[in-house]
């Protein structure tokens, strides 16, 4: 829209319908059908409390999908994110537990901090070994994906690392579970990250070289974008995303164990793929990533409130309501 | 020459069996072999194992136990290769998956050596394989839980979280559901937590929207009762009298130390069961005692009068 708005009276109607990215929108057309199916099977579903509930815990893939969406943009893959978390959750607890600094609230920012530092330097570490190693993605992630889980399990000797201080626990505890003005804090996170990212994506230079380089990085080359550089920031900006996702997760059971974000990864480039971004680079949807990573998380609940679903059938239920997700939205693309 | 009379005792008593003499002199080397710390539980038997092994040691100064660890089947099975080129005379084995690993164990065990097996049994667990039997109690786990919630809420409308879909757990609800069967406890619902703390703090949140009211949750793991413990103190409910969860984590077991209303007791499924089957191995070598069998503990009842006799605060678990 915008230029030639002058001929509005005959033009519009039509142009309105035809403007409408209905890739961008699919994801949320397939949000408010799954709302509707959630709805007919337990009347509580619908309540304020339930969906607070199940948006406050899908901020953690939510903001893990965000990273994500800017790799799996640029045409990479990044199959560590599960494993940082548990290893960057690791740390902080661990540097909270040595009371370095004898104020709770300085000890609290300075660990945050510190997570901020560990979760950029791990996704730098992705980014040097893919660009610089020139190591396939999917090989080089696979490799720390294993580094990071062995290094948590280490430092918690395969038990659990438990946050020690009740204060610096009773001051914490308000990043995961409190409200401010009834939005749960998490979900103002996630809406905060989700608009810068969205910035950096759509209005800053840079996201358009990470969509260049996603289509076709020879063509990028030649016109003279520094892909390496670029490839290797989207994983710095993917272990920004997950340091946090680390900085809401601590607060909530104050405790890691070597089991911590088993299986997130996937969970984060389904949640990206919902959202409308191709798997193979090219095309980012920053917005519809974090409905994905929603309608995930309505699944699982959805199946939970229903009385008449075998728990033994959960997981082919959510993996057929995902295709179900994906088949409505290829079908409102082709309309257009 | 000390050195060459020590070799000749080895030498003797490895010639002469458990037949002869003065105990204390005698030289065995036992075997362990475990899977490695991969999660809250096994990181207990790691723990445990190292410290029976110390005391064991201590007690006899001609015993020499070697602690291995291995994530996974493949590696265990070299794992007791390697403690078989070693020279044991006793293996005491915690196997991540029995079946595969029956022929390692048969091997090890026709050289003559003891064999006892911990937890987790071979479809063909007789005589063939090993000596002695260590078993936790899956079913009286679920048992002891469901008996106890029968005992103290006669009429308690109970949410379950389970494990995995894998027959330890299908054990432990016929266990419990064995006990609770005729009284007036109910249970409203079953769903997985996948022995997983944020999956459990998931499923009990759900729980909390889709039940109105709930006495009683029994999620038969510790790590599970963190989450869920976590998720009831959210909601501000205040009509979920308590919980109980189970194995015997250092931190849960604290809390019924100190009274918790929330953990009144827990069930013990213990990591330290490694040390039971490490002393009765050695009992067998040192004490001329009969020790081939099954040996099945019981899941004790933890209250807030025993808690401490079950208390490791430097275990990771």
């Amino acid at each position: 829209m915008g230029a030639n708005v002058t001929t509005e009276d005959q033009v519009e109607p039509k142009r309105r319908w035809q403007d409408v990215d209905l890739r961008a929108v699919a994801p949320f057309v397939a949000l408010a059908l799954l709302l509707l199916l959630g709805a007919m099977v337990n009347s509580n579903f619908i309540s304020l409390n339930n969906l607070a509930n199940v948006a406050t815990r899908s901020a953690f893939i939510a903001l893990i999908a965000v990273g994500a969406t800017f790799v799996i943009s640029s045409g990479d893959l990044d199959l560590s994110v599960g494993s940082m978390v548990a290893f960057v959750a690791s740390l902080m607890i661990l540097f909270m537990n040595s009371n370095a600094i004898a104020d709770p609230g300085m000890m609290i920012a300075a660990a945050m901090l510190l997570a901020l530092i560990v979760g950029a330097l791990c996704g730098l570490a992705n980014g040097l070994i893919t660009t610089v190693g020139k190591i396939e993605p999917f090989i080089a992630t696979l490799g720390t994906m294993g580094i990071y889980r062995g290094l948590t399990t280490w430092l918690s000797q395969g038990g659990a690392i438990t946050l020690q201080s009740a204060e610096q626990q009773d001051l914490y505890r308000p990043a995961y579970f409190g409200v401010i003005l009834g939005v749960p804090v998490p979900i103002i996170v996630v809406l905060a990250v989700t608009s810068v990212a969205a910035f950096v994506l759509y209005r800053m230079r840079y996201g358009r070289h990470v969509v260049a380089v996603g289509s076709n990085p020879n063509v990028a080359r030649y016109s003279g974008i520094k892909v390496d550089r670029v490839r290797t920031t989207a994983f710095v900006i993917q272990g920004v995303c997950v340091a946090i996702a680390v900085m809401l997760y601590v607060p909530r059971l104050g405790s890691t164990s070597a089991t911590t974000g088993i299986l997130w990864e996937l969970q984060a480039i389904t949640a990206v793929v919902i959202g409308g971004t191709a798997l193979k680079g090219g095309a980012s949807r920053v917005w519809g990533t974090i409905c994905g990573a929603f309608i995930l998380e309505l699944v699982g609940n959805i199946m939970l409130l229903s009385n008449f679903i075998s728990e033994y059938l959960i997981g082919a239920i959510q993996g057929a309501i995902i295709i179900i997700a994906m088949l409505v939205q290829r079908s409102l693309v082709r309309k257009s | 020459m000390r050195k060459g009379l020590l070799s000749l005792v080895t030498v003797a008593a490895m010639a002469m069996g458990s037949t002869a003499g003065f105990a204390e002199d005698k030289a065995y080397t036992i075997g362990v072999s475990i899977p490695a710390a991969d999660h809250g539980w096994t990181s207990g038997v790691v723990f445990h194992a190292n410290r029976v092994a110390e005391v064991l040691m201590a007690q006899h100064p001609g015993l020499n136990i070697i602690v291995k660890t291995s994530p996974d089947p493949a590696s265990q099975a070299n794992a007791l290769q390697d403690l078989e080129t070693q020279g044991i005379d006793a293996l005491v084995i915690l196997p991540s998956d029995p079946d595969p690993l029956v022929n390692s164990i048969k091997e090890i065990k026709s050289k003559g050596t003891f064999v006892t097996i911990v937890d987790r049994a071979p479809s063909v667990n007789d005589d063939s394989v090993r000596d002695l039997y260590i078993a936790g109690n899956n079913y009286s786990l679920g048992e002891t839980a469901g008996n106890y919630i029968k005992a103290t809420t006669p009429d308690a409308e109970v949410v379950v979280i389970r494990g995995l879909p894998i027959p330890i757990d299908q054990t432990r609800q016929d266990g419990f559901d064995k006990a609770i069967e005729g009284s007036g406890v109910k249970v409203l619902d079953r769903q997985f937590g996948n022995w997983n703390r944020d999956d459990a703090f998931k499923v009990m949140q759900d729980y909390l929207t889709k039940f109105p009211k709930i006495d009683v949750v029994w999620c038969q793991d510790d790590d599970m009762a963190v989450g869920v413990l976590q998720a009831i103190e959210q909601s501000g409910r205040t009509d979920i009298q308590y919980v109980v969860a189970g194995a015997g984590s250092k931190d849960m077991i604290k809390k019924v130390m100190d009274g918790d209303k929330m953990i009144p007791v827990d069930v013990l499924y213990p990591p330290a069961m490694v040390g039971t089957a490490l002393e009765m191995t050695v009992a067998n070598l040192y004490g001329q005692v009969p020790m081939r069998g099954t040996f099945t503990l019981d899941a004790t009842l933890i209250t807030k009068d025993n808690a401490s006799a079950y208390y490791f605060p430097d275990s990771p678990f």
